[in-house]
């Protein structure tokens, strides 16, 4: 009888931390919409999106500066990973022997683990001062604490994110496949080139997507390279200030200035939107592929 | 033709290589980086001592406050996570093993949860506390970041429950268990090194994390005694002692991280050993 009472028990307590789960993501979007509603009421959300004067006191909410930077540090970072991820992947699912691939799986899992801030102390001892020194040669001046410099630190730090991906994608691709394209004559390069890479084609645009999506929402690590200066940049070697920085750095003082806790809770909202549209996209696409075979 | 096919595949593998070799690169400069900044101003006082008065002007102290304050946000957020993840990917794996739609539909759920940055959660869990009139403290930071180390433990463990065979389940079965007897007796003892594996990914996850904890958990030089104090955390104690105009403040940031960096480094190795052993312990069919 114990045991029977013990399994309702148990079982009960199984869904209901389900419900939690799947319950969360909804609890997280109605909490940012209703705290976000209290600015978009006052000044439509279009205005708000596109114009760029940012003077909390005065009331004035321009969240432009804030998205510009975002999505300049997001492209950059992708530009600079994707190809090195997409050939690191190709090279160890295709070329590399095994004592490669178990000397990298540890380097890639220890890259996934380091904590963001410890990036961002790299990115101040390393990527800041080189920045400064390389940015004469493109002809402007300034502390290093740029846009570039927060866009080398996230690429860095999606790396072991976009590889793993690629390289679940690439292992889903069934051996027969290349091995028929490799008995017809080809050689292991046209192989990658022909057949592996344009069935792969919808795997990388989604792992590159998660890239995207991860990059988005980075906070820590990129907040302390790229200047936090509220101004549209005009070349990647302008400071800028992303929007995780923008909630980052002002929650404390928020509570005082009416309406500037919503507008941070706005951006909030904003982060949260744009990183769920990239990944269910990508998503779907891998979740496609992976039942496809 | 063919030596131009040639050249162009030397060229490419070459360019492969040099891809695999940037990414050790990098690795290997980020730890270097902070070994050589963090090493000089390491010291016993550091790990001994919370901040004294002046510290922040570069007198006294250490950063225990700091290193406590974490582990005990990320034992007690691993702790939550587990109470709510592990019967999540118990029940996917045994309960609803059949409904493979409704599974996959979770998993998908999951995934999409585990995309969510972590300021988000932050800055949702500041709400909450706001809501409920709470301050910021311990308990805050924890409930927080165990919402964001759910679906990272979920996922990790549900890789591991999803390779026990379905025999052992049958098997277990047969002999008369219930299924939540099958969960916790059986499965639970199958899988426990790879369950122990997806906790510590949790905790090293938990550590690290700055950006959820901001709000949360406030700052503090004491070692907190209760859930409802604020606490100091490393990541933040980094954060903040870097942005400090002082010499030896900022030096010792570089220390902080080093240590923080230590941490997630033993948590590593501890995993990896862990996972070597993994098989010994199994039921093999």
């Amino acid at each position: 009888m114990f045991r029977r009472f013990k399994d309702k028990v148990s079982t009960a307590w199984m869904w209901i931390c389900l419900a939690i789960v799947i319950i969360l993501p909804f609890l997280i979007g109605a909490g940012l919409i209703i705290k976000s509603h209290t600015i978009i009421e006052k000044h439509s959300l279009w205005q708000l999106l596109t114009t760029s004067e940012w003077q909390p006191l005065q009331g004035k909410f321009g969240f432009l500066p804030f998205i510009i930077s975002s999505l300049w540090v997001t492209v950059i970072a992708v530009l600079l990973s994707g190809p090195v991820c997409l050939l690191t992947a190709i090279f160890l699912t295709q070329y590399a022997r095994s004592t490669i691939l178990k000397i990298m799986h540890p380097i890639i899992d220890i890259l996934a683990g380091i904590p963001s801030v410890i990036f961002g102390v790299w990115g101040i001892l390393i990527i800041v001062p080189f920045i400064a020194r390389i940015a004469p040669f493109f002809g402007t001046e300034g502390s290093g604490y740029t846009i570039i410099a927060g866009a080398v630190v996230l690429s860095v730090m999606i790396i072991p994110f976009i590889l793993n991906i690629l390289i679940e994608v690439f292992r889903s691709i069934p051996e027969e496949l290349t091995e028929a394209s490799l008995s017809l004559g080809a050689t292991r390069w046209e192989t990658i080139k022909y057949v592996l890479l344009r069935k792969a084609f919808p795997g990388i645009i989604s792992a590159i997507g998660l890239g995207v999506s991860r990059a988005f929402g980075e906070t820590i690590a990129v907040l302390m390279v790229v200047g936090n200066v509220i101004a549209i940049p005009r070349s990647i070697f302008d400071p800028g200030y992303p929007l995780p920085a923008l909630i980052a750095n002002n929650y404390g003082e928020m509570l005082s200035i009416p309406m500037y806790d919503s507008a941070l809770m706005l951006s909030a909202l904003i982060l949260f939107v744009v990183v769920l549209i990239f990944n269910l996209l990508s998503r779907i696409a891998i979740a496609r592929i992976e039942n496809g075979h | 033709m063919m030596k131009f096919k040639k050249t162009e595949e030397t060229f490419f593998k070459f360019l492969m290589l040099f891809s695999t070799f940037i990414i050790v690169a990098a690795l290997i400069v980020i730890i270097i980086s902070i070994l050589y900044k963090g090493l000089p101003s390491l010291s016993w006082e550091m790990v001994s001592q919370t901040p004294k008065g002046g510290y922040y002007f570069g007198k006294e102290g250490g950063v225990l406050n700091a290193i406590i304050g974490s582990i005990y946000l990320s034992a007690g957020a691993t702790f939550l996570a587990l109470l709510i993840g592990l019967p999540v990917s118990l029940l996917l794996n045994i309960y609803l093993i059949k409904q493979k739609r409704i599974v996959n539909t979770i998993r998908f759920f999951l995934d999409l949860l585990w995309g969510i940055p972590s300021i988000v959660y932050g800055a949702f869990g500041f709400t909450i506390m706001i809501y409920f009139g709470m301050k910021s403290s311990l308990l805050a930071g924890i409930i927080t970041v165990s919402l964001f180390i759910i679906p990272i433990m979920v996922r990790a463990m549900d890789e591991v429950l999803k390779n026990v065979p379905m025999g052992l389940m049958e098997a277990s079965f047969s002999l008369g268990s219930t299924k939540s007897e099958t969960s916790y007796k059986v499965f639970l003892k199958q899988c426990s090194t790879g369950l122990i594996t997806a906790i510590l990914l949790s905790f090293g996850r938990a550590i690290g994390d700055a950006a959820s904890v901001l709000f949360t958990t406030g700052y503090t030089d004491n070692i907190p005694t209760s859930l409802n104090q604020p606490t100091a955390t490393l990541p933040l104690s980094i954060f903040f002692q870097l942005s400090s105009p002082i010499s030896e403040v900022k030096s010792r940031a570089y220390a902080s991280a080093l240590i923080l960096t230590i941490i997630i480094l033993v948590i590593s190795v501890i995993t990896r050993i862990v996972s070597k052993k993994y098989d010994k312990h199994k039921i093999k069919f």
